[in-house]
């Protein structure tokens, strides 16, 4: 099955770390990575801008309008992603709490859909 | 098993290792589990040695012992992951120190028989340190190999709750440092109880569904007899033969329990041509190998009392008096309410309804088995068999009050109807 890790965290983390403290935490990021894809079950993964480069779209009575921002403020912002393949939803808790930012932020992990 | 030789691909890899994953993937990992000493671990390399068994094997073709390959793989892969983390984690470089001398260790010692790690695996997973919720999760993913969502869909709870179950209880194997072993000889009866009781657990939830709309789900009734036919051929002690031959005995008549619309059918009603007679062979065969120890304990008395219910040709013809004579040594063995109930129904054929009535009002009045819906239903039976028509219909209605199951409710709602047809009273 496949399952989506969605890491958040408090960006303002990352904007108050040293710059050795930054470069430890990519490092263990890297390490991470690599060993999700050793083990066959990385689908993809990515990191996002902050939040502030968000830019939002609806349609509303077939208006479409498009404002800057996420809708709602939140103390932990969505920070970047893993798809991943794994046998089930306790293998998938293993490798999300593994993900470094489970330590300072927190991981939501939701399988994927799948449409018969 | 494939041959991927003959069909020189890497497709043929892949088909094999997705096979060998679907035999041999428990095993791995139990032995893995022995080596590493931590459940995540193991599992985390499992998923490596797979990983690296689809790369290598196209290349270098397959080894002799694919098994063997994928647990030294696994092992090895582990150890340098570890070495990689102590980067970030002290603990980590301590760890990989131990695995790695006691891998060097192992080398000059005779290999273990790996059906003996997924024994230690099933005593770890039943330790009765873990939540009983904990210990049949844990033993239907990590032995049987049952996926979490899987084990969810069984017993109508959902994922997350089983996820929690598993993820706590691994964490507390660690913490407790509950070892990976069989228990030794002074403990093994204890704890072998309560193994066979998480087996017959997750047979029950599988024979009774307990809940919901349908009245069995085979699948885990299935998983309980693989799981009690590995103990017995692990760890052949008399009980444990004893419950795989109940259950067989029990699961020989599912067929029979139910119409084709999901309502239930009483033993007295089945049609016992769609008993399986094989199952009841087995069944019959393992509980004599029990009996023959002289080491008789209560699954192989229920076993013993299914037995003559099976080999029986029809319910009159049973011999309800070696049956009752069963349940009293069962009872003064495993003293217990429940099987002072199906004595109860035993002392009915026998002695007639009168006899059974008296012994059920004897529990009741103890304040014993009040909400248990069988027991009240048990005791309307015997008032509709004497014509007590008013007390048979107020127990089937305490019955219902209390029954989970849907074809349970179906039933005694029918009993309470077929009350008022004068037809109904023999």
């Amino acid at each position: 099955m496949k399952y989506l890790c969605l890491i958040y965290e408090a960006e303002i983390l990352y904007a108050t770390m040293s710059r050795e403290e930054g470069q430890a935490m990519m490092a263990e990021y890297g390490t991470f990575t690599q060993e999700v894809i050793a083990s066959g079950q990385f689908i993809a993964g990515e990191a996002l801008k902050p939040v502030a480069t968000a830019t939002t779209i609806r349609i509303r009575n077939g208006q479409l309008s498009v404002t800057d921002g996420p809708f709602a403020e939140t103390k932990e912002q969505l920070g970047g992603f893993y798809l991943i393949e794994a046998p089930d939803l306790t293998d998938a808790l293993r490798i999300a709490g593994r993900i470094p930012s489970a330590k300072t932020g927190s991981i939501e992990v939701r399988p994927i859909q799948v449409f018969n | 098993m494939p041959d991927p030789a003959q069909e020189g691909s890497g497709n043929g890899i892949h088909d094999f290792a997705d096979s060998l994953y679907r035999s041999e993937s428990r095993r791995v990992l139990a032995t893995l589990i022995r080596l590493l000493g931590d459940m995540d671990l193991a599992e985390e390399a499992l998923h490596d040695a797979f990983a690296a068994a689809l790369e290598r094997w196209p290349r270098e073709g397959l080894p002799a012992n694919p098994r063997a390959w994928l647990v030294s793989a696994g092992r090895f892969q582990a150890i340098d992951k570890i070495r990689r983390r102590a980067r970030f984690d002290a603990v980590s470089a301590e760890l990989a120190d131990r695995i790695e001398t006691e891998a060097a260790v192992e080398r000059d010692e005779p290999p273990e028989g790996l059906e003996d790690d997924r024994l230690r695996l099933v005593f770890t997973c039943c330790h009765p340190a873990l939540q009983p919720d904990a210990q049949v999760a844990l033993t239907l993913r990590e032995v049987c190999g049952l996926s979490t969502e899987e084990i969810a869909a069984a017993f109508l709870v959902s994922p997350t709750t089983v996820a929690q179950r598993i993820v706590r209880a691994k964490l507390k194997i660690r913490q407790a440092r509950i070892p990976y072993r069989v228990p030794p000889f002074s403990d093994l009866a204890d704890r072998l109880d309560n193994v066979l009781h998480v087996v017959y657990l997750v047979f029950n939830e599988g024979y009774l569904a307990a809940r919901g709309e349908a009245l069995t789900r085979s699948d885990l009734s299935a998983e309980a007899i693989r799981l009690g036919s590995l103990l017995s051929d692990l760890l052949p002690e008399p009980e444990v033969l004893g419950l795989l031959s109940l259950m067989l005995f029990q699961e020989s008549r599912r067929m029979a329990r139910s119409t084709p619309g999901g309502d239930l059918v009483l033993m007295d009603d089945q049609d016992r041509s769609l008993w399986d007679r094989e199952m009841i062979r087995r069944g019959r065969d393992l509980v004599d190998r029990a009996f023959a120890s002289r080491r008789i304990g209560s699954y192989t008395l229920q076993a013993a009392i299914a037995a003559l219910h099976a080999e029986a040709p029809t319910h009159e013809a049973t011999n309800w008096a070696e049956i009752a004579g069963l349940y009293e040594i069962l009872r003064r063995a495993d003293p217990s309410p429940v099987v002072e109930l199906n004595r109860t129904v035993a002392l009915a054929m026998r002695d007639g309804p009168e006899a059974g009535l008296e012994a059920i009002d004897a529990i009741l009045s103890r304040g014993d088995l009040l909400d248990y819906h069988l027991a009240h239903s048990a005791r309307a039976d015997f008032c509709r068999r004497l014509g007590r028509r008013e007390e048979a219909r107020r127990s089937y209605s305490r019955a219902l009050e209390l029954v989970r199951s849907e074809p349970q409710r179906r039933f005694l709602e029918k009993r309470i109807l077929d009350l008022d047809k004068p037809a109904s009273f023999p």
